[in-house]
This record gives C-alpha cells, sequence and structure tokens, in this order.
C-alpha cells in the first residue's frame, strides 16, 4: 500500500454499517450480566463503610447459616507474600489487615440466588477500629496526615516527604529562571481538579467457574481479557495459563474497565463451593464506590510569555492522588500540559500520593485533561493579559513534524499546525455571541499506544475472511478492523467478519486501551492479510507454473505481475479459495508484534456557552471538536469518539466530582447525584476530522480515542472567563462555585 | 417480604396497623424500590394500592376542586387539561420529578409521603393550599399538605394510617400558580431549591398569595413574610426584592452534597421572583 | 421466602414465572425469561437502561415490582422488530452509528419508539428532554438524537 496513494481507496473513509449493529440494536449482543451458567452461584461482596479502619474481626457464622450459601471468602482465603503491582492488585480486590476507602471489600459470599447472596452479605458481620483518614491531596501529603501505608514510596522520593508519597519525579530541560527572565509576562496560578469517574453505564460483571484442578474459567465483561487472566492469576497465585477468558461485549469502559475487581473473588468463590460458576455483577453504588475512579490533582503551573505571544519558559509542579495505592498518572499529566508547545526551558516536578479512596484507574487519556485544564487555562489567560489570539499564539508556539517534545522524544509526523488552521476556518468562531455568553478555546493531546499485539486471519472456502482479534470492540473496531482487511483483500466489506475471541485462541494482546485498538490491531490485521495474500499469490503461481514473485494481488485477485509473468486471466480470490482444499490447504495470516509507528492525537476544541448570573448555572450553545485522525477508517466512529470525548469533559468541567462527607464515606453513590450529561444538557457536538496521515500505520490511523476529553475542562473555564469574567480554576464549575465567584467580583 | 395488594382503604390500614416488622405502602414506587435495592429499607410487608377501586382517577369535586388518586401517575396528571388549566404549577412540579419513564410511575403521593424536603411537587401543592384525605384505624380525617412532612424521611401519618387522595381547592378568578427548581443539570437532579407561588389578582394587584420553598429546611416551608411581601403590589420591582428577601430569610438550608447552605438562599430568592412573576403572568391569562 | 405465581403477556407471548416478590420486573425479565435486553445500569432509575412499555406506558423496569405484572402486557426490545424487519429507529441508530458501546441502547429504542408515537414530528430540543433519563455515556447524543429524528422522518413519510 502506497502510503500517499489514500485516493484510490475504495472502502477505507466510508461509513458502511457495523457488523455487531444488528445485535445490538435488537438486545441480542451479550453484556457482562447477560451470561448464565448451568447450577449457577451467585455472589456479592462486603464492603467497608469506614474510609481507614482496621479489621478486626470477621464473623460469618450467621450467613454460613442460611440455606443456600455455599461460600464464604476473606483476605484469609488468598495466598500471601505477592509483592508489587500484584500486592496492590490483590489488597484493592480484598482488604487485608485494613480498609483503605469507604467501598474496599472486606469479604465475599455465594448462594443459589441473588437476593440470598445479598441478605448473607448483610449478615457477615465485621467489627473495625476506624482510624484517622484523608481525602484530599494536598492534605494527604501535609505534616500530620494519616499514613495510609508505611513504607509504600519508592526510591524515587527524596527524604523529607511524608510517608503517603509514593513517588516523585522532575525532568525538563533549559533553564527555566532564564526564561521567565526572557519574558514579558510571567504569571503562576494554582488549580485544582476532582476525582471523576469513567461513568460507563454497564456495571462490573462475570461469571467464573474454577474446579480442585485448579483451572479456571471466566465470561467477563472487559476491555482486556488478557489484563484479566494476568492480574486474577497474580492475585490468586497460580500460573496465567491455568485460567481461559473470555471477553463479553461491553458496555463501556473508558479505561475503567483494564483492570481487576470482582474477577478474582469470583474465582475463589468457585473453588470453594466445589467448582460450581459464580456469578457477580456490581450494583451501579458498588461501581462508583469501589472501582476506577480518576485522580484528583492540585497543579501549580507558571508560564513566561512575551509580548508577542512567544512562550519563554514554563513550569508545572502537579500533587495527584489516586487513591490508597500508587499509580495517580502524574507522569502522563506532566507529559501532555505542554505537548502542543515548542519550549526551550522547561520543568517538570510530579508526585504521587496515597489517599483513602478507591485504587484509580484508567480514564480515556489518564492525567492529560487534568494537565491541560491548567496549563490551557493560564495560557488562555495570559493571552487575554496581553491582548493577544488564543488560537494564533498556539500557532506561533505550537509544535510540528520533528520537533522535540516537551517531554523528550522527537515528535514524528503530527497535525496541530492543521487542526489550528481549521479552527480558524471554521464558521463558530464568527457566531455572535450576546449577553453573558462566552467562547473559550483549548489544545489537548494524547498518544497513540502500541502494546502487545496478536491477530489472526482466515480466508473461508467462499472466498470470504474471518479474522480473530484480541482487543474488545468497545465503540465501532470490528467495523474499521473490517474496511481495512476487506480494502486490502480487495472484497466486499461484508464478506469480512471479525471476531473478539478468548485468550486460548491468540497470543497475548493488551486491552483496547491508549487509543489502540483501530491503530495496533487494524495494522497488524492488515499484515497478517497481507500474508495471506502471499499464500493466494503462491497458489496461484503453482497453477501457472511461474514463479512467486511473478504473481500480484489487483482487485481481490491474483493476476501475472507483467506482460513478461506470462498470459493469465486474473484468479479471484474466491476462484482460490474455492480449490484451496486440494491445493495445499487451509490458508491463513497471522501477525504479531508490539507494532511500532504510533501516531499521536492533536485536538482543539471551541465551546460557546452562556452563565445564568443570578444562579451560576451554564448552558452549552455550541461546541466544536477539531482533531487530527491520521485517516479516519470510518469516519462516523471517529466522530463519535471526539462527540464522546467532548461529552465526558464537559461533564468534568462542570459537574462531575467525588463528594466525601466528613468520615470520608462517599456521598454521591448513585447516577441521581453523581452528575454525567443528559441528553437535554447537551447541543450537537460538531466535529472536523483533520487527517494528517500516520506514516507508521498502513492506512495512516492514529488513535482518536482520547484526546477529545482533554480541551474541554479549560476550554469552559476559559468560556465562562469570557462570559462573566471570572477565572474559576477549582473544577467542578457548578454553580454554587460560580456563583459564589460571581458575587465576590 | 409479604405483598399485600388489598382492594380498600380500610383493608390497606387494617393491614399495616396489624403488621410488627417494616411496613411500606407502595403505589408508583419509584421510592420505594429504589431503597430496597439499596437495602435501606427492607419491609416485611408492601402493601400494594393499586388495586383499591378508584386510585388511578382525577375527579373534580362538588365545590369545583380536584381529587387526586394516590396512583395516579406523572404523565396521567400531565395530560389532565382541566387540572392543568387549574392549577400549572402543581402539574409542572409534579412532571419535574424524575424521567419520562419515571413520570410513567411516579405519584403526587408517593413524592409527599417519601418526606423529601427536596420533593418538587410538593411545595406547588403547599401552596395551592391542597389537603390530604388519611385513612386510618380510626376512620378518615383531612389535614393540609404541609402538616405531613416531618423532616427527611419522616411523616406525620400514624402506624396504620396512609393517604387516601389529595385533594385541590378551586382554583377561582385571576388566579395563577407556578412552580421552579434549581438543578445544576437540565434534567434528573433532586432540586437544590425549590419554590412555589400561587396567587390571585384583583386588577394589577395581587390580593392573594401564597409561597411555598423546598429544600431549604428540614420540611417544605410555607412562608407567610414572602407572601405578605407581595399582597397588595402589582410586583414592581420592589415588591420582588422584597420577596426575595422575605424567602432567603426564611431558608434555614445546609450544605450537602448537592449545594451549598450559601447558595441555598440566595437561590430561594432568584426563584421566588421567577416563580411569582410566572404566577402572575398566569393569573393575568397571559402564556407563560 | 414464598414465591408469587405471575402469569403476565411480553411482547405478545402469555408467559407464566414464579417470583420473589422482592424482585424486580427487570430481575424477572431477565433472570426468568431470558430476555436480557433490558439493562441495569443503576437499579435506581436514573438511566433508562431498562426502559419497557407496561401496558402501554414507559417505565424503568427497575422501578416495578414482578409481581406488579400480574395480568398486565410488557414490551421490550425483543419484540421490537417486526420479525425479521428491523423497526425503523432500530435500522436508523445502525446508519447512523447512534450506538458505540451498545448497552443503552435498547433502553433508548424503545423509550424512541414511544416519543414517536404520542409525537411523531418531535423538535430536537423535545427528543433531547424525552430522553433525558436515558444515560449514554459513549457518544455524547448527538448521533442518537440525529438518528430518532431521522427515524421520525422516514415513519412520517411513510404514514403520509
Amino acid at each position: 500500500m502506497a502510503k500517499d496513494g489514500f485516493e484510490t481507496l475504495k472502502l477505507v473513509g466510508t461509513r458502511p454499517n457495523r457488523p455487531d449493529g444488528l445485535d445490538k440494536v435488537t438486545g441480542r449482543a451479550r453484556y457482562g450480566a447477560d451470561f448464565s451458567l448451568p447450577g449457577m452461584l451467585w455472589g456479592a461482596v462486603v464492603r467497608s463503610p469506614h474510609a481507614h479502619a482496621r479489621i478486626v474481626k470477621i464473623d460469618a457464622t450467621k450467613a454460613e447459616a442460611l440455606d443456600g450459601v455455599k461460600a464464604v471468602i476473606t483476605r484469609a482465603d488468598f495466598p500471601t507474600g505477592l509483592t508489587g503491582e500484584d500486592w496492590n492488585l490483590q489488597e484493592n480486590t480484598m482488604a487485608g489487615e485494613k480498609a483503605l476507602y469507604d467501598g474496599h471489600a472486606v469479604a465475599a459470599v455465594a448462594a443459589t440466588s441473588k437476593l440470598l447472596a445479598e441478605q448473607a452479605a448483610r449478615l457477615i458481620e465485621v467489627t473495625y477500629e476506624v482510624l484517622p483518614h484523608v481525602i484530599d491531596v494536598d492534605a494527604a501529603m501535609a505534616e500530620g496526615a494519616p499514613v495510609i501505608r508505611a513504607g509504600a514510596a519508592d526510591a524515587t522520593v527524596p527524604e523529607g516527604l511524608h510517608p503517603n508519597v509514593v513517588r516523585y519525579m522532575e525532568f525538563g530541560r533549559g533553564d527555566v529562571d532564564a526564561g521567565f527572565a526572557e519574558a514579558d509576562l510571567v504569571m503562576e496560578r494554582t488549580y485544582k481538579t476532582e476525582a471523576t469517574h469513567q461513568g460507563y453505564i454497564e456495571p462490573h460483571a462475570c461469571v467464573s467457574k474454577m474446579g480442585a484442578d485448579g483451572k479456571g474459567e471466566m465470561w467477563v465483561c472487559t476491555q482486556g481479557h488478557w489484563y484479566i487472566r494476568k492480574m486474577s492469576a497474580a492475585v490468586l497465585g497460580i500460573e496465567a495459563s491455568q485460567l481461559r477468558v473470555t471477553p463479553t461485549e461491553i458496555g463501556g469502559g473508558f479505561g475503567g474497565k483494564t483492570t481487576i475487581f470482582m474477577e478474582p473473588l469470583s474465582l475463589a468463590l468457585s473453588k470453594k463451593a466445589g467448582g460450581r460458576p459464580v456469578k457477580i455483577v456490581m450494583s451501579r453504588s458498588e461501581v462508583l464506590r469501589a472501582t476506577g475512579p480518576t485522580a484528583s490533582a492540585s497543579m501549580d503551573v507558571k508560564i513566561g510569555m512575551t509580548k508577542d505571544g512567544k512562550i519563554t519558559a514554563a513550569r508545572a509542579e502537579f500533587r495527584m492522588q489516586g487513591g490508597a495505592f500508587p499509580g495517580a498518572p502524574v507522569d502522563m499529566a506532566l507529559y501532555c500540559c505542554f505537548a502542543g508547545y515548542k519550549l526551550a526551558n522547561v520543568h517538570h516536578v510530579g508526585y504521587d500520593v496515597l489517599a483513602n479512596r478507591p485504587k484509580c484507574a484508567a480514564y480515556r487519556a489518564p492525567g492529560s485533561p487534568n494537565g491541560a485544564f491548567a496549563v490551557e487555562s493560564l495560557v488562555d489567560e495570559m493571552c487575554r493579559k496581553l491582548g493577544l489570539d488564543p488560537v494564533e499564539v498556539r500557532l506561533k508556539n505550537g509544535v510540528t513534524t520533528g520537533d522535540r517534545a516537551s517531554y523528550g522524544p522527537k515528535f514524528g509526523s503530527i497535525g496541530l499546525t492543521e487542526v489550528l488552521e481549521a479552527v480558524k476556518a471554521h464558521p463558530q468562531l464568527q457566531a455572535p455571541l450576546g449577553e453573558n455568553q462566552g467562547r473559550g478555546f483549548a489544545v489537548g493531546y494524547w498518544f497513540n499506544h502500541n502494546g502487545e499485539t496478536s491477530v489472526s486471519m482466515a480466508i473461508g472456502e467462499d472466498g470470504t475472511a474471518q479474522v480473530s482479534v484480541g482487543t474488545p470492540d468497545i465503540g465501532g473496531s470490528r467495523a474499521s478492523i473490517a474496511l481495512m482487511v476487506a480494502e486490502t483483500l480487495g472484497i466486499p466489506y461484508e464478506d469480512v467478519g471479525v471476531n473478539v475471541v478468548e485468550t486460548g485462541a491468540l497470543g497475548v494482546n493488551e486491552p483496547t486501551h491508549g487509543s489502540r485498538a483501530t491503530f495496533a490491531s487494524g495494522k497488524a490485521a492488515v499484515e497478517a492479510t497481507q500474508a495471506a495474500i502471499k499464500e493466494m499469490c503462491r497458489r496461484a503461481a503453482a497453477e501457472w507454473d511461474i514463479d512467486d514473485e511473478a504473481v500480484e494481488w489487483v482487485n481481490g485477485a491474483a493476476q501475472p505481475a507483467g506482460p513478461n509473468a506470462g498470459k493469465f486471466p486474473p484468479m479471484s480470490i474466491k476462484e482460490i479459495a474455492g480449490k484451496m482444499g486440494q491445493t495445499g490447504g487451509p490458508i491463513s495470516g497471522h501477525h504479531e508484534s508490539v507494532p511500532d509507528g504510533v501516531g499521536a492525537s492533536f485536538g482543539a476544541h471551541v465551546v460557546d456557552l452562556e452563565v445564568d448570573p443570578e444562579t451560576g448555572r451554564v448552558t452549552i450553545l455550541r461546541y466544536l471538536v477539531v482533531q487530527d485522525a491520521g485517516r479516519a477508517i470510518h469516519p462516523s466512529y471517529v466522530e463519535g469518539q471526539y462527540q464522546g470525548g467532548a461529552a465526558q469533559g464537559i461533564g468534568w468541567a462542570l459537574n462531575e466530582e467525588y463528594v466525601y462527607d466528613d468520615k470520608g464515606r462517599l456521598s454521591n453513590t448513585v447516577f441521581l447525584d453523581y452528575r454525567v450529561p443528559v441528553a437535554s444538557d447537551l447541543p450537537m457536538i460538531d466535529t472536523v476530522i483533520v487527517e494528517v496521515p500516520n506514516p507508521g500505520h498502513p492506512f495512516g490511523v492514529r488513535g482518536v480515542g482520547e484526546t477529545g476529553i482533554t480541551p474541554p475542562l479549560p476550554a469552559i473555564a476559559n468560556a465562562i472567563h469570557d462570559a462573566v469574567g471570572v477565572r474559576m480554576t477549582h473544577l467542578p464549575i457548578n454553580p454554587p462555585k460560580l456563583l459564589a465567584a460571581l458575587k465576590a467580583r | 417480604m409479604r405483598y399485600h395488594s388489598p382492594t380498600d382503604f380500610a383493608s390497606a390500614s387494617a393491614l399495616a396497623a396489624g403488621a410488627s416488622g417494616v411496613t411500606r405502602f407502595l403505589s408508583g414506587g419509584t421510592d420505594v424500590l429504589v431503597q430496597m435495592r439499596a437495602g435501606m429499607v427492607l419491609p416485611d410487608d408492601l402493601i400494594d394500592l393499586k388495586k383499591i377501586p378508584g386510585v388511578s382517577d382525577i375527579t373534580q369535586t362538588a365545590g369545583g376542586g380536584w381529587r387526586i388518586g394516590v396512583a395516579v401517575p406523572g404523565i396521567v396528571l400531565g395530560a389532565h387539561e382541566g387540572l392543568k388549566a387549574d392549577w400549572p404549577g402543581v402539574v409542572e412540579g409534579m412532571n419535574l420529578v424524575g424521567s419520562t419513564q419515571v413520570q410513567g410511575r411516579a405519584t403526587l403521593t408517593g413524592n409527599l409521603c417519601n418526606g423529601s424536603p427536596a420533593a418538587d411537587s410538593v411545595p406547588g401543592l403547599v401552596a395551592a393550599g391542597a389537603v390530604v384525605e388519611i385513612t386510618g384505624p380510626t376512620g378518615v380525617r383531612t389535614v393540609a399538605v404541609e402538616a405531613i412532612p416531618a423532616g427527611p424521611g419522616k411523616t406525620t401519618l400514624a402506624k396504620g394510617e396512609l393517604i387516601s387522595a389529595i385533594v385541590l381547592p378551586a382554583r377561582g378568578d385571576n388566579a395563577g400558580d407556578a412552580y421552579l427548581r434549581f438543578i445544576p443539570r437540565t434534567e434528573m437532579d433532586i432540586a437544590v431549591v425549590g419554590c412555589a407561588v400561587s396567587l390571585r389578582l384583583s386588577g394589577d394587584t395581587i390580593t392573594e398569595a401564597r409561597v411555598a420553598l423546598g429544600a431549604v429546611a428540614p420540611t417544605v416551608l410555607l412562608v407567610s413574610a414572602a407572601a405578605d411581601a407581595i399582597i397588595g403590589t402589582t410586583l414592581d420591582d420592589a415588591a420582588l426584592d422584597a420577596l426575595a428577601a422575605a424567602a432567603s430569610a426564611a431558608a434555614n438550608p445546609i450544605t450537602d452534597k448537592r449545594g451549598t447552605k450559601e447558595f441555598r438562599v440566595e437561590i430561594a430568592g432568584v426563584l421566588a421572583k421567577r416563580a411569582a412573576k410566572i404566577a402572575f403572568a398566569r393569573a393575568k391569562g397571559e402564556t407563560a | 421466602m414464598t414465591k408469587v405465581h405471575v402469569t403476565t403477556t411480553v411482547n405478545g407471548d402469555t408467559v407464566e414465572f414464579l417470583a420473589d416478590p422482592r424482585e424486580t420486573l427487570l430481575d424477572c425479565l431477565r433472570d426468568h425469561m431470558g430476555l436480557t435486553g433490558s439493562k441495569e445500569g443503576c437499579g435506581t432509575g436514573d438511566c433508562g437502561a431498562c426502559s419497557v412499555e407496561l401496558d402501554g406506558t414507559l417505565v424503568c423496569s427497575c422501578l416495578v415490582l414482578g409481581v406488579e405484572a400480574e395480568g398486565k402486557t410488557v414490551s421490550t426490545i425483543e419484540g421490537m422488530a417486526n420479525g425479521s424487519e428491523l423497526h425503523p429507529l432500530q435500522r436508523k441508530f445502525i446508519e447512523h452509528a447512534a450506538l458505540q458501546c451498545g448497552f443503552c441502547t435498547p433502553g433508548i429504542l424503545v423509550a424512541a419508539r414511544k416519543l414517536l408515537e404520542v409525537n411523531p414530528d418531535p423538535t430536537e430540543e423535545e427528543t433531547r428532554y424525552w430522553l433525558a433519563g436515558n444515560l449514554c455515556r459513549c457518544t455524547g447524543y448527538d448521533k442518537i438524537i440525529r438518528a430518532v429524528l431521522d427515524a421520525a422522518a422516514e415513519m412520517r413519510q411513510e404514514v403520509a
């Protein structure tokens, strides 16, 4: 495939119906909780009502006495001696000596019905010794804060910091002090973002069985079943090879379904219950209390700018808590926050801090939205102060292909300039604004991850193709992979099936995360298809009795590569496939690698909004997403990623947050109070797909899934400033906060 | 849990009076089922009222008012042209409860008996001067709606007592009502503050008014000082400011996950002004 | 716990099941009848993924007890297509890419069908408010709203 030959594409870039659409509009698609097995038991989990407490005693006598209760497990049922992240995972899935957050699992039960399991869970009596707790990141690293786990800090942490600081980082280049000295305007501000939840509508669910032979099987809604296998095995102290994990359809993940929660509990319960399958389906409250929230952040940013808009130096110091375990994405936040700017002098400092909250999980561009809120807010403020156009300032300082990123490596092909030019050309920038209305703009960035990838494809006897991938389809990746394979083979889109297969069917695949499914599985699928094409050419060559190299593949058929190769009519894929049993047997292709050539994606958003000055309520009037997709394989699903990311970012900016009471208990544990945007909160979300092809992918794909959540946070804060003149530095900008700021003006 | 579906209120009352454990009445179920799901309330006896004849009816009373059955869901209330013409504020309060789906089940009586200070339908009923008929072990009594809530999750109903109907008075001429709530989203939130205003005009002058506030105290408040601030006025700017000041002064809220105390106090005044303007326009026969 | 025998009509078929009175209609559809198209996203009436019609009224099946279905008619996502012929909404949802993960889709389709029954020509705003109780976390709603409005337009032409 010629890298610049996209104009000849027949299928890539079209918008066919997704292959799994029919099952998903008829209710037939099977998600995590839809799967059942004969003889199945139901599991329920007992969770700590305390933010921080020593577990003195667990008495399950009353639960075990109930007719129909088949197994009760506590941490005593798990192996000891785990270390590092394996220990973290085990500790998070089942508390040991201490409950570390409200909602932390302390015991689990399996019984013959869901209601019985819930009743039994209520009868398990846990005696706690409540300990002092800490929730806020700044409070958690302040002198005197309760120590969540002594000795958790790694070697990066300098002497003298609070034991809750478990990771420290510092990196940069140039001389920031000299850079600030060159500036006409130097500003420094502190920003805060609150923790949010991924908010997938499908609660976590799995069915597991594990016999006395120690072999287990699981059906689970997940972004990555090899991760589930590896992590569950580690927690249970067995080899990953002893588990077979099959992914169901997945009802949203956004990063939150790349790790384990109740999965090892269901395996342990099944084993204890004599191998009967055990199903665990979380309630929404369990999802909010005990699964994947994001980190919260406290961030200092300092920037120097000349009066014509050149950034001379930049410094960021971010403090993030990611719950009671190491892993807040402070590194990612720092890498991304200045990524859009060409900087000679830049310095980053980061602290990863423990607090009494659930272990944070990935959420769409983890860390990047937090950092963008801080940096893009400050750049906007400085542009206004200097009377400069915020888009022009981004263009002036913006990175282009070959520039060294703020965090170190050189950028390959990137499309920030093209994105900014597309913003300038968009009519929304000319739309008139009324009283109390404002317009905000911001840029966002996310990488494109490669990851271990294994794909197989097989040619059917009728000349169709079946592709086996290991990356669950969350948002239409079956369609985009089928398009790329069909394009490569030169056959109709409908003739390609894409199946997400279980852990026994392929080599290891990383999850659908890091904006990688269409990039990595897509690239591997094309490579696998090329292998099958090579074999089909070989079969034709054998029949024609010419050299393999003298055959080329054009429009779904083998043909002699030129006039000297011989004179034979093209041999179609259907013809080759129809007789493959006689010409050497099945034809298939396989590819496995950690694909190189990832293509990072920049985006820019423009939001128009109105503030009710009497109540502080914000209404989004218009919204524009412009982002570089490299090449949109199925543009509808690229637009969908842009729109979905924007909606989540709008929620984070305005109303979503984890609210804790004074005892450290999560107050908003249902969707009534964890306020994700509803349909009537949003306008249509306009999209512009910029296409600066990624040369590292056969069709030019960049990962597009994550960047879109990043710009809304600062864009909305900037628009609010434009509308009513107040600079909001603490998310979410909910009505009480904004009204208080308006009254303080 | 035992599930009962009696066919008259006396039997329902007797069941509740004779029960020894946790008892709940079920009409729409949009609160009871949520509490059961969360394990907050695990009833021993659940008494479904929907098999009682008449509970799904809206009928006009002899005096020109309206009698609303305990199982009339929001969607039916919202589709009743006569009721909407008389008491648009009551109907719009009920129709703000939950989603389209929740409107298919949720009832005025349930919203009242759930005892939430933030119940969207209650300020409208209080401003309207609605009363409830209560069936109990000793017979039937009638009390004002504002006498039912006793604090978050609590009512003044005694053991064995249940509401058997809500009765709205006749609307009369030159009158209008309105309900507004503040929520951070456009839908699906519990009111951070709610305010209902009902008033009557003589010409352009307000002759009667009732103002009720929700979510700013342990129970819905009937604020006579706020009503006094606009009675005798033409709802000019001075009257509106006085109304807002009285509403804010009456508010005695807490800070919680849904809003701060300061915010609620401020918004009580803002909503009172806005609701009063709508009620005024309705009383004048203008569409608002 | 004594179970209750319930007879009801689901998607035109008479069905009988034994319900624990604490079980919701959603539990009964999913666990007793094998109709797993209706989803539980919250169990509190806040997400709409379990939307069904009960005697023609749009409800959250998580807010109805199974025993309350006695003698009533229930229609779920599984009954939306006419045999192998998709309802226009189902077709338009696929064409417009109005689903990503697809988990909220059954509830939204059931709710949207009711909207077009009571209001064949809804505005964008009316559609957004009608569907406010159906949470979708993937799409930002844009393509869902477009699909509903497009299906409405097509259905109006068919009637005309």
